[in-house]
């Protein structure tokens, strides 16, 4: 990855003299700031929310730590960690690029529908490594599946993707429902939800732990983006389609190809997600179920800067706030969907921070240029572009 | 099949789709004004939960219809300012504010719906229509069209007010200055970011009644997440429409249809899974992004915040 | 001769003492000056000088850091367009104003001082009287985008005036007239100065500047160097004046910008300067050919129709037009990244539209964009990798698709000293390059890896008059070891100098070949109007 430059003095005004280079010290710690000052503030802003809701917010807090991290709560939140993480990454890789994949509420639940109805079947007739490996490959697929009909659209036709994706996603996510329903439905219960896959064949756990391999699994897949994003012609075709996708045009790069590919390795990896998801905890899926985990990561996402390696940490935090935020929620006799409270909190709290940096120096911003510009294009437009 | 053509069924259907068309209409109607200004309003989905749930709250604790729209219209206002401080004046990225701000509204109104009312859902009666003489009586139409409360005539009547705007005032070709070339604007001595501030405090208002009119007259009561995407459709039929209010109007009333046609089917005794008509405005809305390759036009200067001097 | 003893009426403007800083460079230091009634002030100086910084603080674009205005003796502050319309000063931009899909009508009434009701009537009138002061004609309803470029900037200086402004300001507004459109608006401004308007005038070029101004001020990295009064201008030779000025505008570094295009005191010294081509032009080294050529526009730009051209080796072919006839759609065409609707592009003879940009890069093409920093380069990767962007995926630098960093930084390293690119280091981000390194990065890129035909498009546009020297001349370098250049530019001055044979791009076809010599701005001038002769095109 380029490394760091120096801070930018006016653009396209700097003289032929080269800009003095801030400390090493001092570049970090406004990073770390930067990343960390809309959690705390967050925080801090739900607690007040919480007082004038007449609840103790110390105590909501310290709740939050003990289910999320005391006496085995710890497990449960790396748990939570797989499928956030691996969504995580497939934001990244298609945020990168300039693009937004907003469907992925409906590329996991298909994927997720897809393992629960036909993972017992598989995990009878095979034995268990081939069936789990053909699982994530329909897991995967159905999520990548699903990213293409947006991204042709956008590749050929600069459809705007936010539409398109989020239509997609409530048909995804209806098309789960039906499937739940029907083929998929357990004949032995009342319940709208699919048949349970036995204990015996779900992941196996690492040793002692409730903890399954699957976020082993997830975070191996860290350093694989992190290379392909960062190393590789592919990643930095990506990267400049994300900072400039008219130079990408201009310098010849097949703005079509990356499209595509880039959408669909986003849904593969939350695709395959939701099979280990499933694989590893819920065993089944429920008529209307929806986790959201992808609404719930994405500032994360931008806090990290699009970075594969230090998402991972952001992802262990809301896992555990979000584990240990459910327990404190019932204790505190408050709905679960607090929690998108503090996650979109945290958001705002970001952009505010975003810009008062931004008036400090020109470093960083936390979006790529291309992904505003996806914006920009009608809806739209044939191009006669090559 | 044969139950489609009753008298009923078709009274049924647009009478439905109206009720369901009108918050459709309000939201899109809002939304056509930002992004006519370059503004891309994503939290739309946010600001008509928290018009829904004032609203509801509104007429509930006030018993008055009319000041429940007036909450609701506020609550929409709320979420809008939002909006305009980070996104308009700081110039912050449009889509994370608007997915904040729909976050936000989301858990906001869900929280506090539970604090308030602890699980239970209590529920409004239902609003009085208001017949318009003569024409009520028409077969089919009569009952479903002319046969409504006040706030769909009222309604109609605004999309020809936002049309007129469009056309014929200062204000109205400020917005479209705003939205093609700012730079033009500001050079011509207009604020910028004042023409855009009071389009996406409409945008707010409007979307806030819009999801008032679905909690109070659409439901009759609040439950969390009630906006199950209209707020989305509002934005695709606002680019759509490619911000003509007629065409807001028309798409607003097909995909109105699209939500409410399961009552209709009901009563005409034909049985399709909720989820199948669940999923119907959304792949209308798909199919029509596939085959209309002509499709919308966006405003140039859409999603870009202005800064006077930028190069 | 003695003058009468009245006082001098009170000045229209007066800056004094204006200073802006931005990070890094002191834009105007200290620049006092003043702008009178029913006179032409020139502001004269190369780019970068600080001449656009001023004229934004002038109209409210911007603030200054230090030093006072006043407008009719009375002191003011100007913190927004609004303070500056009101005070009657306006504004004719560099980049227009004007908004392409509205009528000249709307983009007048736009922030009309009525607040409801769009007074469309009274705006017609007022549109007659103005368009009669100017003696020109416009038409109210005519979409704006597709108004002919000198017609466009007739609505922006009524704009400009609307108000009843008493001061108008033009910001290099030859920069895309042809020779005829320059007198037209020479006489626009003389009807003006008889109304006792106050016209502040920028240019870059030394013989806009003696032809239009009654009085020459010459700017020079952000301070005033000196005035030229209607007196002195009236008596002096035009060698005198062209050798102060040259001395005020450049100082010491005179001896290194001598014979620039921009500094010819008319367009037939540029003319006569030329010294043929620098190469061996070949007959049957024909490497570029377009027969027939049709492509679409973009959005309200516009495609090119029916254009035919060919370039040999050793040559450098110009085209010139009015921007917006149909420019960037040639040069897209030619690089690949415009599909062509029909006719074929050649190189070596060889069809190649169904090419794609890279593939047409290996053989050999390269493509120098004028959107330096919207489509050169990107701005947050750094200068290396930047010089390789034409490059991803290519052996040695990336092998199975794995970067090889050493060996890039070790070619780009190469790359800055040959091509002279000023970077504090090889991964400092391209955004934060001057224009000029910018525009040098840009070349490396290009002319690197056996170029055989380049396409220019506005290389020298913004630069300074060195940067600007050394890009002709790289150009010609380029050209002397038997690759093709085509230069696109709206610079007709430039185009004289450079090249031997010139196109001209007129509403979307190429209406003559003109072969550069005496007369040939004048000729290129007619094309360019449509009162010419249609040439046979070589």
């Amino acid at each position: 990855m380029a490394a760091e430059s120096e801070v930018a003095p006016g653009i396209g005004l700097a003289p032929d003299v080269p800009a003095p280079a801030p400390a090493r010290l001092t570049r970090w710690w406004r990073i770390l700031l930067r990343s960390l000052a809309p959690v705390i503030l967050a925080l801090i802003a739900g607690g007040l929310l919480l007082l004038a809701l007449g609840r103790d917010p110390v105590q909501f807090y310290v709740n939050v730590w003990q289910g999320g991290v005391e006496s085995g709560g710890w497990q449960n939140s790396a748990v939570l960690m797989t499928p956030l993480l691996l969504i995580a990454l497939g934001l990244i890789v298609v945020f990168r690029a300039g693009i937004w994949n907003l469907g992925y509420d409906g590329q996991y639940l298909l994927a997720a529908a897809l393992v629960a109805g036909f993972g017992p079947h598989l995990l009878q007739t095979w034995p268990a490594p081939v069936a789990y490996a053909l699982l994530f490959l329909i897991a995967g697929s159905a999520g990548a599946l699903w990213t293409v009909v947006p991204a042709v659209l956008k590749a050929w036709y600069e459809t705007n993707e936010i539409i398109t994706t989020l239509m997609m996603s409530f048909i995804g996510v209806g098309i789960a429902n039906i499937l739940v329903k029907g083929p998929f439905q357990d004949p032995t219960v009342n319940i709208p939800q699919t048949r349970t896959i036995p204990f015996a064949k779900l992941l196996p756990n690492l040793a002692g732990t409730r903890v399954n391999l699957g976020v082993l699994v997830a975070l191996g897949a860290v350093p694989i983006v992190y290379y392909l994003l960062t190393r590789t012609s592919f990643g930095l075709r990506l990267e400049v389609l994300g900072a400039n996708p008219r130079a990408a045009r201009h310098v010849g790069i097949s703005l079509r190809r990356v499209i595509v590919t880039t959408f669909v390795w986003s849904g593969f990896l939350i695709g395959l997600a939701a099979a280990l998801d499933i694989l590893g905890l819920w065993a089944y899926v429920r008529a209307n179920w929806n986790p959201g985990y992808g609404d719930t990561v994405i500032p994360f996402v931008f806090l990290a800067r699009l970075n594969p390696l230090v998402i991972v940490p952001f992802v262990a935090f809301y896992a555990v706030l979000s584990t240990g935020g459910d327990l404190a929620a019932q204790q505190a006799n408050l709905p679960t969907d607090f929690l998108l409270v503090l996650v979109a909190l945290i958001l705002l709290f970001m952009t505010v921070i975003e810009y008062l940096g931004r008036r400090r120096d020109l470093g960083h911003s936390y979006l790529t240029p291309g992904l505003r510009e996806a914006l920009r294009r009608p809806l739209m437009r044939r191009r006669p572009a090559p | 099949m044969n139950g489609l053509l009753t008298q009923s069924f078709l009274t049924a259907l647009v009478s439905g789709g109206i009720v369901a068309a009108i918050p459709l209409m309000f939201t899109a109607l809002g939304e056509s004004v930002s992004e006519r200004a370059g503004v891309l309003n994503i939290g739309l989905e946010g600001m008509m939960l928290l018009g829904a749930y004032f609203g509801f709250v509104g007429a509930y604790g006030l018993h008055s219809t009319w000041l429940g729209f007036l909450a609701g219209t506020a609550g929409g206002l709320a979420g809008a300012t939002v909006m305009v401080i980070l996104s308009v004046s700081m110039g912050l990225d449009q889509i994370v504010v608007g997915i904040a701000i729909t976050l936000a509204g989301e858990g906001i109104t869900s929280v506090l719906h539970q604090a308030q009312f602890q699980g239970t859902s209590p529920g409004l009666g239902n609003p009085g229509t208001v017949p318009i003489p003569g024409l009520s009586r028409l077969p089919v139409l009569g009952h479903s069209v002319f046969d409504q409360p006040l706030l769909v005539y009222f309604g109609v009547g605004f999309l020809a007010l936002v049309w007129w705007v469009f056309r014929s005032t200062t204000w109205g070709l400020n917005l479209l200055a705003a939205g093609q070339k700012p730079e033009a604007l500001d050079a011509a001595g207009v604020s910028v970011l004042a023409v855009r501030t009071y389009a996406v405090l409409t945008t707010g208002a409007l979307a806030g009644l819009g999801g008032a009119y679905l909690a109070i007259v659409g439901a009759a009561t609040f439950t969390p997440f009630m906006t199950q995407g209209q707020g989305f459709m509002a934005i695709v039929i606002a680019m759509l429409a490619r911000g003509k209010p007629l065409w807001v109007g028309v798409s607003s009333l097909v995909f109105g249809i699209c939500l409410s046609i399961d009552t209709a089917l009901q009563l005409a005794s034909i049985n399709i899974s909720t989820d199948v008509i669940n999923l119907l405005p959304f792949a209308a809305i798909m199919a029509a992004l596939v085959l209309f390759a002509r499709g919308s036009y966006l405003p140039p200067a859409l999603c870009l915040p202005y800064v006077r001097g930028a190069k | 001769m003695a003058r009468r003893q009245s006082p001098e009426p009170v000045p229209a403007i007066e800056l004094i003492d204006i200073t802006k800083r931005f990070p890094g460079v002191l834009a105007n230091d200290r620049v006092s000056l003043t702008v009178r009634h029913g006179e032409v002030h020139c502001l004269l100086g190369e780019n970068g000088a600080g001449k656009s910084t001023l004229i934004s603080i002038l109209s409210g674009m911007l603030r200054p850091d230090a030093g006072s205005i006043r407008v009719n003796g009375a002191e003011v502050s100007i913190i927004s367009p609004r303070d500056a319309l009101r005070l009657g000063i306006g504004t004719v931009y560099q980049h227009s104003t004007l908004i392409p899909a509205l009528t000249v009508l709307e983009n007048l009434m736009l922030g009309a001082r009525s607040r409801l009701l769009l007074d469309r009537e009274g705006a017609r009138k007022r549109l007659a009287e103005m368009a009669s002061m100017l003696g020109v004609e416009v038409d109210p309803e005519a979409r704006t985008g597709d108004l002919a470029l000198g017609r466009q900037q007739q609505v922006e200086i009524i704009s400009a005036l609307w108000r009843g402004s008493r001061v108008l300001i033009l910001d290099e507004p030859t920069s895309m007239l042809t020779p005829q459109g320059v007198e037209e608006l020479q006489k626009a401004l003389r009807h003006l100065k008889e109304q006792g308007t106050a016209i502040v005038f920028i240019t870059h070029k030394l013989h806009e500047a003696l032809a239009v101004g009654d009085r020459i001020s010459i700017l020079r990295r952000g301070q005033l160097e000196g005035s030229l009064s209607p007196d002195q201008l009236a008596s002096w030779s035009i060698e005198d004046l062209r050798a102060a000025i040259i001395r005020l505008m450049f100082g010491e570094e005179t001896a290194d910008v001598a014979g620039a295009a921009e500094l010819s005191a008319d367009l037939a010294e540029v003319e006569a300067e030329y010294g043929g081509p620098s190469g061996l032009v070949s007959e049957s080294g024909v490497l570029l050919e377009l027969k027939s050529v049709c492509a679409a526009g973009i959005g309200t730009e516009a495609g090119i129709e029916d254009v035919s051209l060919r370039v040999s080796a050793g040559e450098i072919l110009g085209v010139a037009g009015i921007d917006g006839n149909g420019q960037r759609s040639l040069a897209e065409a030619i690089a690949g990244q415009r599909r062509v609707t029909s006719g074929t592009v050649e190189l070596f003879g060889v069809a190649v539209n169904r090419l794609s940009v890279s593939a047409r890069q290996k053989l050999g093409l390269r493509y120098v964009t004028d959107d330096r920093l919207g489509e050169g380069i990107v701005r947050k990767l750094g200068v290396s990798t930047n010089l390789f962007l034409k490059r991803i995926g290519e052996p040695p630098f990336w092998r199975w698709g794995r970067i090889d960093r050493r060996r890039i930084n070790a070619e780009a390293s190469a790359l800055v000293k040959a091509f002279d690119i000023r970077t504090p280091g090889l991964e400092t981000r391209a955004g934060t390059l001057s224009g000029g390194n910018v525009q040098k990065l840009l070349l490396a890129r290009e002319l690197s890896f056996n170029p055989k035909v380049v396409v220019f498009h506005k290389p020298t546009y913004g630069l300074d008059l060195k940067t600007a020297e050394h890009v002709r001349a790289v150009v010609r370098d380029l050209v002397s070891q038997g690759a093709a250049a085509v230069v696109i530019s709206t610079d007709l001055d430039e185009l004289i100098e450079l090249c031997g044979r010139i196109a001209v791009l007129s509403r979307r076809r190429l209406v003559g070949v003109v072969d550069n010599g005496p007369h040939a701005a004048t000729q290129i001038g007619s094309l360019i109007v449509g009162t010419a002769q249609p040439q046979e095109v070589a």
